[in-house]
């Protein structure tokens, strides 16, 4: 590759190029998130982890359509105990890996914390925003800017550890939640979780396919939302924001992070692409600077801004 | 590739023995032996099944039964829907026209038996617990039989035969499909007399496209580098023969 470096600092946290595995995809096992890490991702997190054993929603969990993906997996997970020896030994991967913590309510998520303190993670993601697993997220009142400051000074309280909130878009009011999030602590904004819930119904059986009827809406359809969310979040806080939505390619992280964003999750765009969707971006990204004279990818962070 | 699940109506069913039957359908995809598709019953779970039967209009599912799903499936009639989605993963590499064995174990002989359609010089050996398991008797008559009780054929495993067996001939190719355990022995024994050997593995699934992470195998997602490996890429993968994934994600030795 040419001399352009892709290198990006979050909360301290020095990532080798600002493309990040979202939480949920792959990231059930050391072993795949080590995969990834291998496939060029700057940084990856884990898939939801939660105080008890959950098995989540039955299939269809996952679905493809036209615009991106519907999904209700449904936060299933081992519980804290078996994801703290899971994630043990977390050196053999080379990148920052990041715990993302769901609980019912703010005690709940401490339990997780403690539950991995032990393991070394480089920062801990709350998901407040899950819009289609009832006891979390949406469905139990997480949103709010209240329930935001509440269950992040909770964290807070416990950990050293950089914290990073992750925003629903259905929210009109989402700057209202981000800077509650920022004044209870936390360290960075991650935006945005998947839309919706949206429903696909199959018109021969008649019958929604999803088990859980609805799920989240990610991919293509959810990018232009992402990056409004994005734009809006950064002229209203002064912690980084984590660009999350339909990323797929190195023009989408670019767009994301002239939007305000100081790095990109990838998701969906894992389905679109294949497992090595990080290096593609991180070279198309490449590509592009070069193209347009950019050589500091650091310099691209809100440039879409008046 | 058919994304969204496809609704099909069942135009035939076949018994195959006490617990396996199979349901047919008509031929809406094209399947290489060794993938997989998910097959849906709309508002009760969706899962994972091989095609045990590619005919040119024509395909089917062998299904053991076990749990809800698999007697949801052994309910339906003829005239009854499902939905089926995929191929998906990668299947068995075949060279038609050396000489090969498969060696199938329970309802892992379904996932063969494609394959067998498709090779020429074959062997094939299946294993039962007992006589009235072994399925495609009259598809395969030539198929060498094996059950833990001595009730029909050879008595005692697939490897016990299969060794005997490489005691007089050698193959190009051993295929094999079944336990985990039996797997795991058969592709030692054949990494031993210098064989090449591929294996169809089964983890817990929910997507089959490679995004939840549910079917991992030693970082390895069996829905899209498997469900078949070489004995090379096993040899590489820890989790082969002990570590299975359940639903939650919990790891639990096999
Ligand atoms: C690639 C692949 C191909 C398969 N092909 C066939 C086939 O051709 N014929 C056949 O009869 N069976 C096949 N199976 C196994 C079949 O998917 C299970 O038997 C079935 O899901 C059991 O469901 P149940 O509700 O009846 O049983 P349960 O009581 O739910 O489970 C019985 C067993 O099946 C396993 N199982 C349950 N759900 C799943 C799932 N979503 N994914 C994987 N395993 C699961 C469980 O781990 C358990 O070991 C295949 C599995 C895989 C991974
Ligand atoms: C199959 C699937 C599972 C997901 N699981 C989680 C999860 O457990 N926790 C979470 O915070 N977000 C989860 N998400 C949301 C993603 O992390 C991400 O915010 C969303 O998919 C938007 O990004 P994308 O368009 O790049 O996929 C999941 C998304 C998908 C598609
Ligand atoms: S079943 Fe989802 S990644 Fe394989």
């Amino acid at each position: 590759m040419s001399s352009i470096d892709l290198s990006v600092h979050l909360c301290n946290i020095r990532l080798s190029n600002p493309t990040i595995l979202a939480s949920g995809i792959l990231g059930t096992t050391r072993a795949l998130l080590k995969r990834v890490a291998e496939s060029g991702a700057g940084a990856v997190t884990t898939k939801s982890i939660s105080n008890e054993p959950r098995e989540g929603h039955k299939n269809p969990t996952v679905i493809t359509f036209d615009g991106g993906m519907l999904n209700a997996v449904g936060y299933s997970n081992p519980g804290v105990d078996a994801a703290a020896r899971e994630f043990s030994n977390l050196q053999v991967i080379n990148v920052p890996v990041i715990a993302s913590v769901i609980g019912t309510q703010k005690e709940d998520f401490a339990r997780v914390v403690d539950g991995l303190s032990d393991t070394n993670f480089s920062a801990i993601e709350i998901p407040l925003s899950c819009p289609h697993t009832p006891g979390f997220g949406l469905l139990a009142g997480q949103g709010t800017p209240e329930a935001t400051f509440a269950i992040t000074s909770e964290i807070r309280k416990i950990t050293k550890l950089p914290i990073f909130v992750k925003l629903s878009p259905n929210i009109p009011e989402i700057c209202t939640v981000a800077k509650a999030a920022e004044d209870a602590g936390a360290d960075a904004i991650t935006a945005v979780n998947s839309m919706g819930p949206g429903m696909i119904i199959n018109i021969e059986a008649q019958k929604p396919i999803l088990h859980f009827k609805v799920g989240g809406v990610t991919g293509d359809a959810l990018r232009p939302i992402a990056i409004r969310c994005v734009y809006d979040l950064y002229k209203a806080v002064n912690i980084p924001i984590i660009g999350v939505g339909g990323v797929s390619t190195g023009r989408h992280s670019i767009e994301m992070m002239m939007a305000g964003a100081s790095a990109v999750g990838i998701g969906t765009g894992v389905y679109y692409r294949g497992i090595d969707v990080f290096k593609k971006v991180c070279e198309e990204m490449v590509q592009w600077m070069e193209e347009n004279n950019f050589d500091n990818i650091n310099s691209i962070i809100g440039i879409a801004h008046d | 590739m058919i994304e969204q699940p496809r609704i099909v109506k069942i135009c035939d069913i076949l018994e195959e023995s006490a617990n396996v039957r199979t349901l047919f359908f008509k031929r809406i995809l094209d399947f290489m032996p060794g993938q997989f598709v998910m097959v849906w019953i709309p508002l009760l779970d969706e899962k994972p099944f091989t095609i045990s039967y590619m005919q040119k209009d024509i395909a089917g599912i062998s299904v053991l039964k076990r749990g809800i799903f698999t007697q949801a499936l052994h309910a339906k009639k003829i005239g009854d829907s499902i939905g089926i989605r995929g191929p998906y993963g990668k299947g068995f590499h075949t060279q038609t026209k050396l000489n090969a064995c498969v060696v199938g174990g329970g309802i892992g002989m379904a996932s063969l038996a494609t394959l067998v359609d498709a090779l020429s010089d074959i062997t094939i050996i299946q294993g039962a617990r007992t006589s009235s398991e072994i399925i495609y008797k009259t598809r395969f008559p030539e198929m060498k039989l094996c059950t833990d009780d001595g009730s029909f054929g050879f008595k005692g495993t697939t490897v016990d035969f299969l060794r005997e067996l490489l005691n007089t001939r050698t193959f190009h190719k051993v295929y094999t499909c079944g336990p985990e355990k039996m797997m795991y022995q058969v592709v030692e024994l054949c990494k031993n007399r210098g064989i090449d050997c591929e294996a169809s593995l089964d983890r817990y699934m929910k997507c089959g496209f490679g995004v939840c992470g549910q079917c991992d195998c030693s970082g390895q997602r069996v829905c899209i580098e498997g469900p078949v490996f070489t004995a090379t890429e096993l040899s590489r993968m820890e989790d082969f023969g002990r570590i299975h994934i359940l639903k939650t994600g919990e790891r639990i030795t096999i």
